[in-house]
């Protein structure tokens, strides 16, 4: 699913992360650790196609990301990507099922009501549909993001510190459903995290070192 | 979800400000839709109503007045001139046709106006019931005028001197309604016509067949050289365009009368009132131009609060210049908004004053009229709302998704 191998990337002027090879193959989800500093962050945008420009080699599902135009990325990421963020970036103007049909509209992907329905409905937000995203709890738009970054049946789901400022019960809670959520949707899960306690959760787990 | 439905959602989610805008906007739109709104039917309502005038003949005094007076009905006359002296005018080779009108009496506001009926041709009228006068005494009656006043064929009256509801009645004649003519959007809907004699009449004034003497050449069945009789004043046409030069010249220079030309009267009014129009334009536009100040300062403020939407976007696979589009399409809606706003607002102003003030209805200024120029205000603030968000969309185009997710 993920290959990375010779992986750095130079930040203008600034510091240069250089990353370990490694393989997460489909369907095993994966955790990028390491502390802040340590680049996870800039990993996880780079295999998400959120950031250009690195040496080496990325290969998402086969692909190189690198040989990807501007255009082609963006179309690629759409389709093939979901992100879930610490914060949940939901788009408050919008309600929560134009939240989610937001995503498909930008990947340029057809807009399916059911679909709608059945995650709303698989992730308990029945009734939440036209709620407006100020009157979710944390909790409920934390399973709205999740809805967004499925509904595309996207193969891979990436997901920035999605625990780290939760409770041990909670943080639990969140993991689980997440891994629940994407073996479902038969999507591979990647979460980058400073938050050990997933490390012994998710199956395979990649160390970064920092860097001074 | 679109485009649309996004920026659509955006304006909704801060509800004040983009009132503020609208409001701000409409009130621009809404004057310059009210300047092009009078201006034009105002313009057009002069140009019908002189049209076949070339000259006016009266008394010496403001050939503006003159002009108001005889053309428009909306002045006082300047004063009488002779009928002897009159008839010389009409005589003259570079005379086509001259139209007698004498003026001073009204009925309950409405002017009687005693002429030939070639003054009722000028305007094409014809009527919409009965026929026109034939004996002295006998009026047709303009179709506000009957609308206004409730009157019907047969319907006596008796008229007033001066302009005034409560001028000194004329009771020892009465006049007689035989013809109503039928609305033509001209000063002939708030006027009653009849023949000079009757106006003679009224102020118990002699009028006898012209017996053997010759005939007037101005006003008929009356005989000519009649030096006793008195006019207010003349509707000349110009035989050819030589009488555009001398005919005023020799009137003004020869005679005891004035000659004043409705085009020319007519734009120097235009230039006087068009200060105040301009002054009026201007503070319009400034409002206009504050209100596009204050959209790109709305739409570049909130492209910070916004960023992270906008990251989130892109990580959903949207390209820069659909990012691009939905904050133009923000900033076109609310112009769009503010203009059409500003539209109904002008034409709204203009049909309630058109419902509630008895002037303005007599003038026949309408609000439910389209011009082109309002196509060219609607056009030109979407110009400018494509202009305000340039820059604010140029910044949701440049979004670094990583720099703002990242949080650094």
């Amino acid at each position: 699913m993920i290959r990375v191998k010779d992986t750095s990337y130079q930040y203008a002027g600034g510091t240069r992360m250089v990353f370990p090879d490694f393989h997460i193959p489909k369907g095993k989800h994966g955790v990028l650790l390491g502390e802040s500093g340590s680049g996870k962050t800039t990993l996880l945008h780079l295999i998400g196609g959120l950031l250009r420009g690195h040496e080496g080699r990325i290969e998402v599902n086969g692909v190189d990301l690198a040989s990807l135009t501007e255009h082609g990325l963006d179309q690629y990421r759409g389709r093939h990507f979901g992100f879930i963020f610490q914060k949940n970036h939901l788009i408050a103007s919008l309600t929560v099922e134009q939240n989610l049909l937001a995503a498909p509209f930008f990947a340029e992907l057809p807009q399916q009501e059911e679909q709608v329905d059945a995650l709303l409905a698989e992730l308990g937000l029945e009734g939440k549909r036209h709620a407006r995203v100020q009157e979710l709890s944390h909790g409920q738009a934390q399973r709205v993001a999740i809805a967004r970054a499925l509904i595309n049946k996207s193969a891979l789901i990436l997901a920035d510190e999605p625990t780290s400022a939760l409770d041990d019960r909670n943080c639990d809670k969140v993991i689980r459903l997440l891994m629940e959520a994407t073996t479902s949707h038969g999507a591979t899960l990647v979460v980058a995290t400073h938050d050990q306690r997933l490390k012994s959760v998710l199956p395979v787990a990649v160390q970064l070192e920092a860097h001074t | 979800m679109n485009l649309i439905i996004l920026a659509w959602s955006y304006l909704k989610s801060r509800p004040l400000t983009t009132v503020l805008n609208v409001v701000l906007l409409a009130l621009g739109t809404g004057v310059i839709t009210l300047l092009i709104l009078f201006g034009n039917q105002l313009e057009e309502k002069i140009t019908a109503n002189a049209k076949g005038v070339d000259l006016v003949v009266g008394a010496k005094g403001s050939p503006m007045q003159l002009i108001l007076c005889s053309v428009f009905h909306i002045d006082f006359p300047t004063g009488n001139i002779n009928l002897k002296e009159a008839e010389r005018i009409a005589r003259h080779p570079l005379v086509k046709k001259a139209i007698p009108m004498a003026l001073g009496d009204s009925y309950r506001g409405f002017r009687i106006v005693g002429t030939r009926r070639d003054y009722a041709e000028l305007y094409a009228a014809e009527l919409a019931e009965g026929k026109w006068w034939e004996q002295h005494l006998e009026v047709a009656i303009g179709a506000t005028v009957a609308r206004q006043l409730g009157l019907k064929l047969g319907d006596e009256f008796v008229s007033a001197h001066g302009l005034a509801e409560d001028g000194h009645d004329h009771e020892a004649h009465h006049y007689k309604v035989v013809g109503i003519v039928k609305p033509g959007g001209t000063v002939l809907d708030n006027l009653i016509l009849t023949n000079v004699q009757s106006i003679w009449l009224a102020h118990d004034l002699e009028v006898g067949p012209a017996g053997n003497a010759a005939p007037s050449n101005l006003v008929p069945g009356h005989l000519a050289g009649d030096s006793s009789r008195e006019v207010t004043s003349l509707l000349v046409q110009y035989r050819n365009p030589l009488a555009v030069i001398q005919l005023p010249r020799f009137i003004n220079q020869q005679s005891s009368m004035q000659a004043a030309a409705p085009a020319y009267e007519t734009a120097r009014l235009f230039s006087i009132l068009g200060v105040g129009a301009d002054v009026l334009r201007g503070f319009a536009l400034v409002l206009i131009l504050v209100s596009g100040l204050s959209i790109f300062l709305v739409l570049y403020n909130s492209m910070k609060e916004r960023r992270y939407d906008l990251a989130i976007m892109r990580s959903m696979g949207a390209g820069r210049g659909k990012l691009f589009t939905a904050v133009v399409l923000e900033g076109t809606f609310l112009t769009a908004l503010g203009t059409v706003s500003g539209l109904a607002l002008g034409h709204a102003v203009v049909w309630i004053f058109a419902a509630t003030v008895p002037q303005a209805a007599a003038s026949g200024i309408q609000g439910g009229v389209w011009y082109v120029a309002e196509t060219w205000v609607l056009g030109g603030s979407l110009v400018l709302g494509v202009i305000c968000s340039l820059v604010p969309a140029l910044q949701a185009y440049k979004t670094d998704i990583h720099t703002v997710l990242a949080g650094n």
